[in-house]
């Protein structure tokens, strides 16, 4: 009975971290990669889930609006590099943190004009509605797929990233950009692709979790900062170490969220320890990643050449 | 004599032009952040209220001063310092969070103002810190919740589980319920707020447990949210739930829009209804539903009886804003045709009023709304009233 739950937290806490990847990869590539620190990445996040979701309650499936998003969302994310942030590179951090801010306020606002303040409810379809019993554990069918789809795309990730030729270019821009440049690749193409796949990514997150949460405006800011959260545990630029920060933070948070208030209830009065719960698990992600800045700066997995 | 009469004219216009209104009322709501909806339709519902008494009270206009507190009570305090300081406003009205209410209530209190809640009744207001200038025209929140608990008394439920979100509002609603629930209550997670909106660790120990209920408060877009949740978890069917301020006319459309039939039937309870049967009520969801194509919210009527509240009491003295001490008596009197029928104001200002079973269903057109059943609590006062000293 015990053990059930505990499986169960674990799963839920995993598909959080799944969320969290598909999040950190595009952000971990376009940082780590670009150089560019990007707050706007939470706004890729809600444009993801408004637009895929718009279209997943007009044509009536839900597959259809995620096989639409992606096309979509890399035409957004392009332009959203070559219209704003190709001027941002040879500028300092505090510059993209302005700048892409911004951009975070002009996408909320935007949303707000075209779609109310109310936010998007987006129906599941039925054979993805309800649950499923794998052995003693009843779980939602719904976040199963979200856990297979994050762990295709993570693999996905890999091919791309270590087995074909943008991934290498991808990898040469990343550890010698001007030497890169010298050699006749195409650095701002490749960057702007890259920026269109972190794009889709963020947008293939916001919209997955869309049936769960329901689209909100600023949807993507509380995502976001746990996204450089694992950014940090992982290592800038490693789409590895993303993955394993993600499920970490991912199970870690969870966990924490679930069982930490039982856990104070040992040597803490019942308000105390209904009260300290909700507050100390918020934190445990972010003490963790004090004490990864502290054994470990660079992250757990560092790309390498980066540096 | 014609260049005086001229002059007197032109002075006369001067006066009267900056749209010199004899009474300001500021009004806080929430009109940015994904929360605006619900400052929406208590904007709507003030409008409404103003067109129905033609923006004048004793006679004198009416200017009303929406002010944004962003969902933030650090910002709803600045907002309210303008109203009070910058616009120099009469009355200050609104207010939607308890937090922002208490963080910006000293401001109007010490200015010697009159402050009037639409929405928020955390527990501190009605009791220890009530004020003879501040006045409830909503419920306390620990009200509702309690009539929930004694609904869950009469439904049979033997045991309970509380999920609730962790702010001032959170923590009275779910002490409301344990105030008068009378069976066991088996488990409460309390939720970090505003972020938190995936509950499926909190959903899962529910499952665990087993309980005859759940309850619930999410105000506001989480509410739908979480229902949605509770129904993938398998939830829906096998416990029901039971939620205060979570289904609303603003969320009901959304959940008809996704084809979502099992929120039909869901039981909550409250102090008024759109379908509550007064001549009052009747005249305001007609008229809200004819300007806006939509029913009310609670937060809608709150907000209109706020506006109908300052007129009786500026009627009373006869349109003299200044004579504080007149209004305050007749406010205590709470002498107007309220949405929610006959109440009365308590010793701490807070109204002492019925609370209803409301069950979510079908209207004639087709439209989600909900059904007003029979009163749980009749003349209900809140339990922190005797603690105030007034």
């Amino acid at each position: 009975m015990d053990y059930v739950l505990l499986i169960e937290q674990f799963l839920n806490g995993f598909q959080l971290g799944i969320i969290l990847f598909l999040m950190a990869a595009g952000l971990t590539l376009v940082f780590g990669i670009m150089d560019l620190v990007n707050l706007a990445h939470g706004s890729m996040f809600m444009i993801g889930a408004f637009v895929g979701g718009t279209i997943a309650v007009v044509t009536g499936s839900f597959v259809i609006g995620v096989i639409l998003m992606i096309p979509a969302m890399l035409i957004i994310g392009i332009v959203v590099e070559m219209t704003t942030l190709r001027t941002l590179y040879p500028r300092d951090h505090l510059d993209h943190v302005l700048a892409t801010f911004g951009l975070i306020l002009f996408f909320n606002e935007a949303t707000r004009l075209i779609w109310g303040p109310e936010g998007l409810i987006v129906p599941l379809p039925a054979f993805l509605d309800g649950s499923v019993a794998l052995g003693a554990i009843t779980y939602p069918v719904y976040r199963i797929v979200i856990i297979v789809v994050g762990l295709l795309v993570a693999l996905g990730l890999y091919i791309l990233v270590s087995r074909t030729r943008i991934g290498m270019l991808i990898r040469a821009g990343a550890s010698n950009r001007a030497m890169a440049g010298a050699l006749g690749v195409n650095i701002p193409l490749l960057f702007s692709i890259v920026f269109g796949i972190g794009a889709v990514l963020a947008g293939l997150a916001g919209l997955i979790i869309t049936p769960i949460t329901a689209a909100q405006i600023g949807m993507g800011e509380d995502v976001l900062i746990l996204a450089f959260v694992v950014i940090v545990i992982g290592g800038i630029g490693s789409i590895r170490g993303a993955f394993i920060a993600s499920i970490v933070t991912g199970v870690i948070d969870t966990m924490g969220r679930s069982f930490l208030d039982v856990f104070l209830l040992l040597f803490l009065p019942e308000n105390a320890a209904e009260s300290a719960g909700p507050a100390l698990s918020s934190m445990m992600i972010y003490i963790l990643m004090a004490a990864i800045l502290f054994f470990r700066p660079q992250g757990l997995f560092p790309p390498k050449g980066a540096g | 004599m014609l260049k005086k009469l001229l002059g007197t004219a032109a002075i006369a216009t001067l006066l009267a032009s900056p749209a010199a209104a004899d009474i300001k009322i500021g009004f806080v709501t929430t009109l940015t952040t994904p929360v605006a909806v619900i400052g929406k339709d208590m904007r709507d519902a003030v409008e409404l209220a103003m067109e129905h008494i033609g923006g004048k009270m004793a006679g004198e206009d009416v200017e009303i001063v929406y002010a944004d507190d962003e969902f933030n009570s650090q910002k709803g305090k600045q907002a309210t310092e303008r109203l009070v300081l910058r616009d120099d406003v009469d009355i200050v009205a609104g207010y939607i969070w308890s937090n922002v209410l208490l963080a910006s209530a000293p401001v109007v209190l010490n200015a010697d103002k009159i402050l009037i809640s639409a929405n928020a009744g955390p527990s501190p207001l009605a009791g220890a810190q009530c004020n003879k200038n501040f006045f409830n025209i909503a419920w306390q929140n620990d009200q509702t919740p309690m009539a929930l608990g004694e609904l869950l008394n009469q439904q049979g439920v033997k045991s309970l589980y509380l999920v609730a979100p962790n702010y001032a509002a959170g923590q009275n609603m779910v002490a409301g319920v344990e105030r008068t629930f009378k069976g066991k209550v088996v488990g409460k997670d309390m939720t970090v707020w505003p972020s938190q909106r995936d509950w499926s660790a909190e959903l899962s120990k529910v499952k665990a447990a087993k309980p005859d209920g759940v309850f619930t408060f999410y105000p506001g877009p989480a509410g739908p949210a979480f229902i949605k949740q509770y129904q993938q978890a398998g939830l829906e069917g096998e416990v029901p739930l039971y939620s205060v301020y979570t289904l609303d006319s603003i969320s009901l459309p959304l959940f008809q829009k996704a084809g979502m039939e099992t929120v039909l039937g869901t039981k909550m309870t409250q102090f008024w209804a759109p379908d509550l049967d007064n001549a009052a009520n009747k005249k305001f969801v007609g008229d809200f539903r004819k300007k806006y194509g939509r029913y009310p919210s609670f937060y809608a009527a709150q907000s209109y009886d706020a506006i109908m509240f300052i007129k009786s009491g500026v009627e009373a003295v006869s349109g003299d804003i200044g004579n504080i001490d007149g209004m305050r008596a007749a406010l205590k009197k709470a002498d107007f045709d309220s949405v929610r029928g006959d109440f009365t104001m308590g010793n701490n200002h807070f109204p002492i009023q019925n609370f209803y079973e409301r069950t979510v269903v079908k209207d004639a057109d087709g439209n989600w709304t909900t059904a007003v059943g029979r009163a749980v609590l009749t003349n209900h006062q809140d339990p922190y009233a005797s603690q105030c000293k007034m």
